[in-house]
C-alpha cells in the first residue's frame, strides 16, 4: 500500500505533469537569455525574470503563436540581446560571418606557410 | 616576394582583429530597454489593487502624460522614489501616474501606500508579474513616461532620483 502510495506521489509531482516538460517550451527558454542573472538561460534560472518570462512563453504557446513569433515579441521589448541564436541584421553580420573570415585567412596563411616550406626545400 | 604576400596577410589579420576587439572595448555594455524610447505600448488590461475597476490603455489616451510606475513593498529601492512619485503628483496636474504593484501581496501593498503616501492615480496589480513584459520590464523599480499617443518618451531602470525627477519635469512642461 505504502509503495503504491509513493508510485502515486511522485507521479502527482512529476515534471511530466509540469507545462515545462514540453520539448518545445524547453527549446524556447533554452534560447532566451536570462537578463538578471550571471550567464543563465531562462531554462536553467528560477529568477524573477525568469519565471515571468515562462508564464509569458506558455501563454503564447497556448495562444498558437509560433516560436519565432515569440521570439519576435520578446526582442521588440527587450532586444535582440534576449535571444542567444540572433538573427541576421546590419548590426551583428561580423558575429554571423567571422568565423568564415577567420577559415579563409587562416586557410591562406596555412597556404603560403606551406608553399613557403617547399620553397626553401626545393632551394 | 611570396614572403611579403604572408607578412602582409598576418598584418590584415592582427589590425581585423584588434580593430574588433577595440570596437567591442567602446560598445556600451550595460544592458538597458532604452531603445524602447519613441516605440508605442502594447495593449493591457488591469484591475485596480482596491476594487474591480481595470484600466487599459485606452484610458491613458486621455491624460498628455502618464508616468506608469511599476513598485513593490518588498522593493526597498522603490521605497527611496517613492518622495519623487509624491512630488511629482502634488507640484503636476499634467500627468497622472498609474502604480503597478509587481508580484505583490495585496495587504503589504496596502501598507506600503499607507506608510508612504499614495502617489498614484490609479493603482493595478500585476500579480503574476505578466504584465511587466508587455512593457519591457527587467526589474523593479522601473518608470514610463508615455504621452497621450501611448508613446514612450522616458523609461527609468531602477529608482527615480533627483535628476530624473527634474528630467521628468522637464519633458511634460
Amino acid at each position: 500500500m505504502l509503495r503504491k502510495i509513493i508510485i502515486i506521489f511522485f507521479i502527482l509531482f512529476s515534471p511530466l505533469q509540469s507545462n515545462e516538460a514540453n520539448p518545445e517550451l524547453i527549446e524556447i527558454y533554452k534560447n532566451l537569455r536570462c537578463l538578471v542573472c550571471q550567464g543563465q538561460s531562462v531554462a536553467e534560472s528560477n529568477s524573477d525574470f525568469a519565471s515571468t518570462i515562462k508564464l509569458v512563453v506558455q501563454d503564447q504557446i497556448k495562444e498558437g503563436k509560433t516560436k519565432e513569433e515569440i521570439y519576435d515579441f520578446l526582442i521588440s521589448k527587450y532586444g535582440e540581446w534576449i535571444v542567444y541564436q540572433p538573427t541576421l541584421s546590419k548590426s551583428n553580420f561580423l558575429l554571423w560571418f567571422l568565423p568564415y573570415v577567420v577559415l579563409v585567412f587562416g586557410g591562406f596563411i596555412v597556404f603560403f606557410i606551406v608553399r613557403k616550406s617547399k620553397h626553401n626545400k626545393a632551394n | 616576394m611570396n614572403i611579403n604576400f604572408f607578412k602582409v596577410f598576418i598584418f590584415i589579420f592582427v589590425i581585423f582583429f584588434l580593430s574588433i576587439f577595440w570596437l567591442g572595448l567602446k560598445k556600451d555594455r550595460n544592458y538597458s530597454t532604452k531603445n524602447l524610447i519613441g516605440s508605442k505600448i502594447s495593449s493591457f488590461q488591469l484591475t485596480s489593487i482596491y476594487n474591480s475597476d481595470s484600466i487599459s490603455e485606452e484610458d491613458l489616451k486621455n491624460n498628455q502624460f502618464t508616468l506608469v510606475n511599476f513598485f513593490a513593498s518588498w522593493c526597498s529601492p522603490c521605497r527611496l522614489e517613492h518622495k519623487y512619485l509624491i512630488k511629482l503628483a502634488s507640484e503636476n496636474k499634467k500627468f497622472k501616474i498609474l502604480g503597478i504593484n509587481f508580484k505583490d501581496k495585496k495587504n503589504n501593498a496596502l501598507s506600503f501606500l499607507n506608510e508612504l503616501g499614495d502617489p498614484y492615480n490609479f493603482v493595478a496589480k500585476d500579480t503574476d508579474g505578466k504584465t511587466s513584459i508587455l512593457f519591457g520590464i527587467y526589474g523593479i523599480p522601473e518608470s514610463i513616461l508615455i504621452d497621450k499617443d501611448l508613446i514612450i518618451r522616458k523609461k527609468i531602470i531602477g529608482p527615480i532620483d533627483f535628476k530624473q525627477y527634474k528630467e521628468i519635469l522637464n519633458l511634460i512642461q
